[in-house]
């Protein structure tokens, strides 16, 4: 058997390392190269660090990923001009997802961006698009707006049920935030952003730290008893389970929003005025339905299907394909997210998968496969 | 009886003729928790380096090569619905398969337990 590891390594040949790389060694972090860094896939297993972050907390780096500032005059017609977000229904301090489209509406990333007090936008954008995401905005935006790209940051993401009172101990006052809402903090002398927020279903917090201070605040929260360090293993497989598309395998720049069952990222305003990337052609996929659709499957038996298997009709004729899939540890069987003919999207629908000449069977299911367990305002 | 490995983290135990095959507690370790093993048919007649098995982690798929060439006696039932029995017990209970071998001077070519700890060891 071969034990080469299949990693997403981009384009850039030159590995980086980011500011927790000898914090992730020395905990016995296993690296990897991914989006363009070394980063950690596992610790002690991703079956049980995805359990653990299901039932207590667990502490990501996810630094790879992209944090840029914008500001300037005109800034919010400027990012209405390149997204379908409502930059007027932006209210300072609450996080918004959005789509960076292409001229034909296929998808350039998928994103986070909040307007600050102070004016500025904070966005939050995938470790492998970024240097293309920088790329565009510096094309499209005019001179006038600023774009910072906060190279000196590091970015953490704590998430889990007990997230909350780990975190609280540590910086008190994030107990107050909602899903969705984010503020302004200072820990031991340093300005934290912190954003009620993530991508594994779980409640949960995303902390921007800058990089002098993140070695000190992983060590913080990991000293509390509910925290453990946990790979990009696991992450993937508790974004999989909470139906969180992945940027470069489940969305592309093939793929719009409305094949990407990304409806909500279309905002009423938007809509209605158009002015954005690909408005004729989403709009009649929204009106007329769109050929393929990204459905959730639940696989027959115990093999998983993975990214690249093919769905086929009754002749084995390729009309879709997986682009995630998995064993779940939650749910205990394999799963996956696949683009599947609008006819057979609706739950309950039976698909015939074929990977490496092997028939596979599955049910579209509704999505998450594992209910989203965020603390919204009111609960 | 003596155990064999290969440089792509199989081992084969022989008694006699009859051989059974499995992957190396040091390749279970890498691939992290199993989570399904396809094994192969009794009468699936292998050559040495064939694609014999498939053992799937959360994470990947990877292939399984037959370190000898010979029939396949049987496959390991209990992986069916113990797959994790390789991460428990790979080198024992997490067996994938037994043949048996059609020509036993493959084996020279084998690594024995303590050449294979030494290459391991340099990985």
């Amino acid at each position: 058997m071969s034990l080469d590891v299949q990693t997403d390594t981009d384009s850039e040949p030159e590995i980086l390392t980011l500011p927790l790389d000898a914090w992730h060694r020395a905990r016995g972090g296993r690296m990897v190269p991914f989006a363009g860094y070394e980063m950690p896939v596992q610790y002690e297993g991703i079956m049980a660090e995805h359990l653990w972050v299901r039932e207590n907390a667990g502490l990501f780096d996810v630094s790879h990923m992209g944090q840029l500032t914008f500001s300037g005059e005109g800034l919010d017609a400027a990012l209405e001009a390149l997204m379908p977000v409502d930059m007027a229904a932006a209210k300072p301090g609450h996080p918004v997802y959005s789509l960076l489209l292409a001229e034909n509406g296929g998808i350039l990333d998928d994103l986070m961006l909040t307007r600050l007090e102070s004016g500025d936008i904070y966005m939050v954008v995938n470790g492998a698009c970024k240097w293309d995401d920088i790329g565009h905005f510096r094309e499209h935006l005019a001179d006038e707006i600023t774009l910072n790209h906060m190279e000196e940051h590091a970015l953490l993401a704590l998430q889990g049920p007990k997230a909350v009172t780990a975190l609280s101990r540590v910086i008190p006052g994030v107990e107050a935030l909602v899903f969705m809402q984010g503020a302004a903090f200072a820990w031991e002398g340093h300005e934290l952003w912190i954003s009620r927020s993530g991508y594994t279903g779980e409640d949960g917090f995303e902390i921007s730290v800058p990089a002098a201070g993140v070695e000190a605040l992983a060590d913080a929260l990991t000293a509390q008893d509910e925290v453990k360090p946990i790979g990009l293993g696991a992450r993937d497989s508790l974004r999989l389970e909470a139906d969180l598309p992945l940027y470069g395998h489940d969305l592309d720049e093939e793929t719009t929003p409305v094949s990407a069952a990304l409806g909500f990222a279309l905002k009423k305003r938007r809509r209605e005025e158009g002015g954005f990337p690909g408005y004729d052609r989403i709009m009649a996929e929204r009106e007329n339905g769109p050929i393929l659709k990204r459905v959730g499957l639940i696989v027959e038996g115990r093999q998983p299907v993975r990214e690249g298997a093919l769905v086929v009709d009754a002749e084995g004729s390729e009309v879709g394909k997986v682009t995630s899939g998995g064993f779940a540890p939650t749910v205990q069987k394999p799963i996956a997210m696949a683009y599947v003919p609008a006819a057979s999207a609706t739950p309950g629908s039976r698909i015939t998968l074929t990977q490496r000449g092997k028939i596979h069977h599955a049910e579209v299911v509704p999505m998450p496969f594992v209910p989203h367990r965020y603390v919204r305002k009111g609960a | 009886m003596s155990r064999y490995y290969t440089e792509d983290h199989e081992w084969v135990e022989v008694d006699g003729d009859i051989g059974t095959v499995g992957i190396s507690d040091y390749a279970q370790g890498q691939l992290g928790d199993i989570v399904f093993v396809e094994t192969p048919d009794e009468g699936k007649e292998v050559a040495k380096g064939d694609e014999a098995a498939v053992v799937e982690s959360v994470k990947a798929a990877s292939d399984v090569y037959s370190p000898v060439s010979g029939t396949v006696i049987e496959g390991n039932p209990a992986l069916a619905d113990t797959p994790e029995l390789v991460n428990e017990d790979a080198e024992g209970e997490g067996w994938f398969f037994k043949l048996t071998l059609s020509d036993t001077s493959e084996l020279e070519g084998l690594m024995n337990e303590s050449a294979y700890a030494d290459f391991v060891s340099k990985l």
